[in-house]
């Protein structure tokens, strides 16, 4: 995460899973996920081996637990509303520690919870073994339309800028002795964001014209980053055939 | 011998009326580095965004090395012209360095190796061949400054043109970039109100003022005439001598 490196999720590294052609890593990340999320609720023995074959690719990443957990756990406060799931439920009763609680809504929180983490998980494995331009031209190899993939490296690029002139526009604020306590003092912060809209778009403008004066067209130049092999798909697609056989044994059997 | 930039009569009013360019004349020579300098608001800017057909011709004529700056012509246009602009943030838009100057000769429709060579040529120019896989948001000033100028130079241009170059540098920054524009063997069009770094690197300025050339000579001479500065807001810093300064690079 040295000042060299495009954000804060990344961990520099050279492991297998680092070293994997980009478009290889995001679609097995996106098909162990989307398999996660189809195996069904009964199927706790699935989601512990899934668990398991995720933190195997942790560990071959050379990943740090606890700097996974921290990232990934950012998913638990839109998660929460799980937790009242077995108080608000119907149907069959059991009772925990004296409290009654629904059987079936046990198993829906356990289940959003264990799906929930398991995606946050890997998109922050994905996302610390692989730069954003890598992740860019993984997608638009995947033939995400290069639409999408432009607008979101620009966003990528400027969402730091932008935080910049934010943060410079409250200290100015600041130092002129504005303390927001109450919502009635939100005015200047209102007309902060205001301008700071039309700072953006006369930045586009100008990021257009400086574009314009090296030639572009309206379509981005395809550049670099290693093209996948058949071995890059081969390893890249363990994690997932783990997961899809999981979820079609899970399927078979209940 | 054909000039580099040929302006003649160049009028320009932006929407709202204002005209910022009321007959711009201007020839810039092969081989010339012209300083034009003038007050915030003169048309400098204006008149640089003419030079590759940002800002489309309204009134009057204008050609880069014989060829008219008109819609058809512009891709080639936009490669003889290396536009560095005064906000790197605004020219320096990829995820990386590298990619930031593939941009420009990806364009002309280069690819693999031969777009290498022109990323790994244009940033050894500039002395930040290190600075490749880096991202330009994390950069110094005067690093992101250099590289800028490496995104146009990998289109191999044949003028350069950059406005306020030395805005937001610090002085050791300022002296690297004098040194690589310096070394650089290519028709320069400095557009700068820092009159000192006009007089580093150029022996001719002209000055700009209310969207006309108002004057034309050698960079010293117009230095060095009190009145005309004054004339037209610009100032030298305390106690410069524009004769001891122009002696100084000479000698050096």
């Amino acid at each position: 995460m040295g000042a060299g490196h495009a954000h804060a999720l990344h961990v520099h590294g050279h492991s297998p899973v680092h070293r994997l052609a980009p478009e290889a890593k995001v679609a097995a990340a996106f098909s162990f996920v989307a398999a996660v999320a189809l195996t069904p609720p009964e199927a706790v023995w699935a989601f512990a081996v899934d668990a398991a074959a995720l933190i195997g690719v942790i560990r071959v990443a050379g990943l740090s637990p606890r700097f996974v957990a921290s990232r990934a756990s950012v998913v638990l406060p839109f998660i929460a509303f799980a937790a009242f799931i077995p108080f608000i439920g119907t149907g069959e009763q059991v009772t925990v520690l004296g409290m009654s609680l629904s059987a079936e809504g046990l198993v829906a929180a356990r289940t959003i919870v264990f799906k929930a983490v398991m995606g946050a998980t890997t998109s922050v494995v994905l996302a610390a073994t692989t730069e954003v331009p890598a992740i860019m031209t993984g997608l638009s190899r995947l033939r995400v339309p290069a639409i999408i993939t432009t607008i979101a490296t620009f966003m990528i690029r400027y969402l730091e800028v932008l935080a910049g002139e934010l943060s410079r526009m409250r200290t100015a604020m600041t130092a002129r002795g504005h303390n927001p306590k109450w919502l009635w003092q939100a005015k200047p912060i209102a007309n902060g964001a205001g301008a700071l809209f039309i700072r953006s778009y006369e930045r586009g403008e100008r990021v257009h014209a400086a574009m314009l004066s090296r030639g572009f067209t309206g379509e981005m130049p395809a550049l670099g980053h290693r093209r996948a092999e058949a071995r890059d798909w081969l390893t890249a697609l363990i994690l997932p055939s783990v997961s899809f056989s999981l979820l079609v044994v899970a399927l078979v059997i209940t | 011998m054909t000039p580099v930039i040929q302006m003649e009569g160049v009028a320009f009013a932006y929407p709202d009326g204002h005209r910022a360019l009321d007959g711009v004349d201007l020839v810039v020579n092969p081989g010339e580095k012209v300083a034009v300098l003038g007050p915030n608001g003169s048309g400098k800017t204006t008149f640089a965004l003419h030079l590759n057909g940002i800002n489309a011709l309204q009134e009057g004529r204008a050609s880069i090395s014989g060829l008219p700056i008109t819609e058809p012509n512009l891709m080639e246009i936009r490669r003889r012209v290396g536009m560095v602009f005064q906000d790197t943030d605004d020219q320096l838009f990829m995820p990386t360095v590298g990619d930031d100057v593939a941009f420009g000769p990806a364009n002309l429709g280069l690819r693999g190796d031969e777009l290498d060579h022109r990323v790994k040529e244009a940033l050894g120019l500039v002395g930040a061949l290190g600075l490749k896989d880096r991202a330009p948001h994390h950069l110094s000033g005067g690093e992101r400054r250099r590289v800028a100028l490496a995104t146009v130079l990998a289109m191999r241009p044949e003028v350069l043109v950059l406005d306020e170059p030395t805005s937001g540098l610090d002085p050791a920054g300022r002296r690297e970039l004098v040194g690589v524009l310096d070394d650089l063997d290519i028709t320069q069009v400095l557009i700068t109100h820092d009159l000192p770094f006009a007089l580093e690197l150029c022996d001719r300025a002209v000055i700009m003022s209310a969207g006309r050339v108002v004057a034309d000579g050698a960079c010293v001479d117009l230095l060095d005439d009190e009145a005309l500065l004054r004339a037209h807001r610009l100032e030298l810093p305390l106690g410069f001598d524009p004769r001891a300064g122009h002696a100084a690079r000479k000698s050096a």
